[in-house]
């Protein structure tokens, strides 16, 4: 379970994170909605201890990320992973290299167990046999994909996701979603997703929660958000250009 | 009229110390978080080859130019010895000045505009598209896994190419005396070994060894802390290459100091 409780955080002067509580139960699929630059990403990276708060904490499975040190860190990520808006594959190594990566890290696997382990991980994300292709040479949906891939090759408990389909197009971004649906189903993780795109948040969520001035305004189930008779998250979840978010 | 506010110049450049002090401090702070993730590093030796191999010996080319044509000192110092000074000191002048001086400055000059720049440049590229915190969301120190490697490898490597660059630079200027100062090989040679002292020698590798921690540690540095995209890496690189070669040049003057001065007198 992650735990985060009033968690404060300010870029110059700049309050992005107020107070924010929100509970994540193992095995949930969590997404957080929100407007562009209103703290999701800052809100991952709280979790996975990129970035340390100016108040409150963080807790997964009652161990404070916020207080640990730079190994304990290390430790404790090896049960995440994590996929970015960019998908952030490293340059430098072959795609079968990026998700050997952590297993050649963290793991004392042989080199063929490793060579099968990205087989595997690779045929999840329907990517067979691109091992030896350079990042560069992929599409923006092959690298979210191998981006994914790179972050369930420990087996992780949690999979955080940095809006997984922004930047694809809808058929692309509908596969993406599929694919996380089916890994949250196949691999029993926890998963929290930021994103602005509410289809892919209705389609890969259990449970909703809309970020508004650094705080959770409103959580619920997909079809209860639907509902939902708030203001706020009435006009972000139509997509309207009028409303209270935009006249304040 | 009111004569309590400080003038606005004042208040920019009182600033920028400040911002300067502070830049400082986190120089200080990221190079030891680099010395304390060395222990037990040599279990990755591969990475410090790579890095040897793109610092060392990709940079020869430019080194063998830059070194060869300091030999262009030799005629300098022939206009200056003419009618005052035998051509038999040429020889010593020259190694002299190479191997405490021009040799270690020039290399370390050479290689930050080109090393300095490409580190600054290829760190600040992953850190703009996430690629930094994605090693460490997968529990990889990157401290450990990306600045250690180019820190040694600026160590090991600095000083070889810098052997390297003294033995050019002495080539190219027994070249020029032989060819153009009718200079002859016995004269200059003789020169050469009047006043040679290994431990000139040894002194300008001690500077190149502090030249190339410069060199890794700001190309690093700067690196770590671009920010805002393309923009943001270039930025990043000037101010990695500018730092280094001004931090070369201020420490060259503390080094021959405490070198030359005090711990060779």
């Amino acid at each position: 379970m992650i735990a985060i409780e009033k968690l404060e955080k300010s870029f110059n002067g700049h309050r992005v994170l107020n107070g924010l509580d929100l509970t994540i139960q193992s095995g949930e699929s969590l997404v957080v909605i929100g407007r562009s630059g209103c703290g999701k990403s800052v809100l991952l990276k709280h979790i996975i201890g990129l970035m340390r708060p100016d108040r409150g904490h963080v807790y997964v499975d009652q161990n404070d990320v916020t207080t640990m040190g730079e190994i304990e860190l290390n430790e404790l990520r090896k049960r995440f992973g994590m996929v970015f808006q960019g998908a952030a594959l490293f340059d430098s190594l072959t795609v079968g290299e990026n998700i050997a990566l952590p297993l050649r890290e963290h793991t004392s696997l042989s080199e063929s167990e490793i060579r099968e382990r990205v087989k595997e991980k690779l045929r999840l994300v329907e990517l067979e046999g691109i091992e030896g292709a350079s990042p560069s040479s992929l599409s923006g949906g092959m690298k979210k994909r191998v981006g994914l891939a790179r972050a369930i090759a420990m087996d992780p408990e949690f999979v955080l996701y940095d809006e997984p389909t922004t930047g694809l197009d809808p058929i692309m971004a509908d596969a993406i979603n599929a694919l996380i649906r089916s890994l949250q189903g196949r691999l029993s993780i926890t998963s929290v997703a930021v994103t602005h795109d509410m289809r892919s948040a209705y389609k890969i969520g259990d449970k909703i929660a809309m970020l508004h001035d650094g705080k959770i305004i409103y959580e619920g189930t997909p079809d209860e958000i639907r509902k939902c008779e708030d203001a706020v998250v009435c006009q972000f979840i139509s997509g309207s250009a009028s409303g209270p978010m935009t006249n304040s | 009229m009111n004569t309590t506010h400080s003038p606005v110049g004042a208040e920019v450049l009182g600033k920028r110390m400040m911002d300067g002090v502070e830049e400082t401090g986190r120089v200080i702070l990221f190079l030891l978080g680099i010395l304390r993730a060395i222990p037990g590093f040599w279990k990755k030796g591969y990475l410090i080859v790579e890095q040897m191999v793109a610092m060392g010996i990709e940079s020869l080319p430019l080194v063998v130019v830059t070194s060869l044509f300091t030999g262009v000192a030799a005629v300098q110092a022939a206009y200056q010895f003419q009618d005052y000074v035998p051509m038999r000191y040429l020889g010593s002048v020259i190694g002299k000045s190479v191997v405490i001086e021009l040799g270690p400055v020039l290399t370390a000059l050479v290689v930050a505009g080109r090393v300095g720049a490409s580190i600054a440049a290829e760190l600040g590229t992953m850190r703009v598209t996430e690629q930094i915190d994605a090693l460490e969301t997968i529990g990889i120190s990157s401290i450990r896994y990306l600045a250690v490697p180019r820190f040694m490898a600026g160590l090991i490597m600095l000083p070889v190419v810098t052997i390297f660059s003294d033995f050019l630079a002495i080539i190219g200027a027994y070249a020029v005396a032989y060819f153009s100062l009718n200079v002859s090989t016995n004269v200059f040679m003789e020169g050469l070994r009047l006043f040679f002292h290994l431990r000139d020698v040894f002194g300008g590798l001690v500077k190149s060894l502090f030249f190339g921690a410069v060199i890794a540690t700001m190309g690093c540095y700067f690196g770590f802390s671009a920010e805002g995209g393309a923009e943001g890496v270039g930025r990043a690189t000037t101010r990695a290459v500018v730092g280094s070669c001004l931090l070369i040049l201020v420490l060259d003057y503390l080094l021959a100091s405490l070198l030359f001065r005090v711990i060779f007198v």
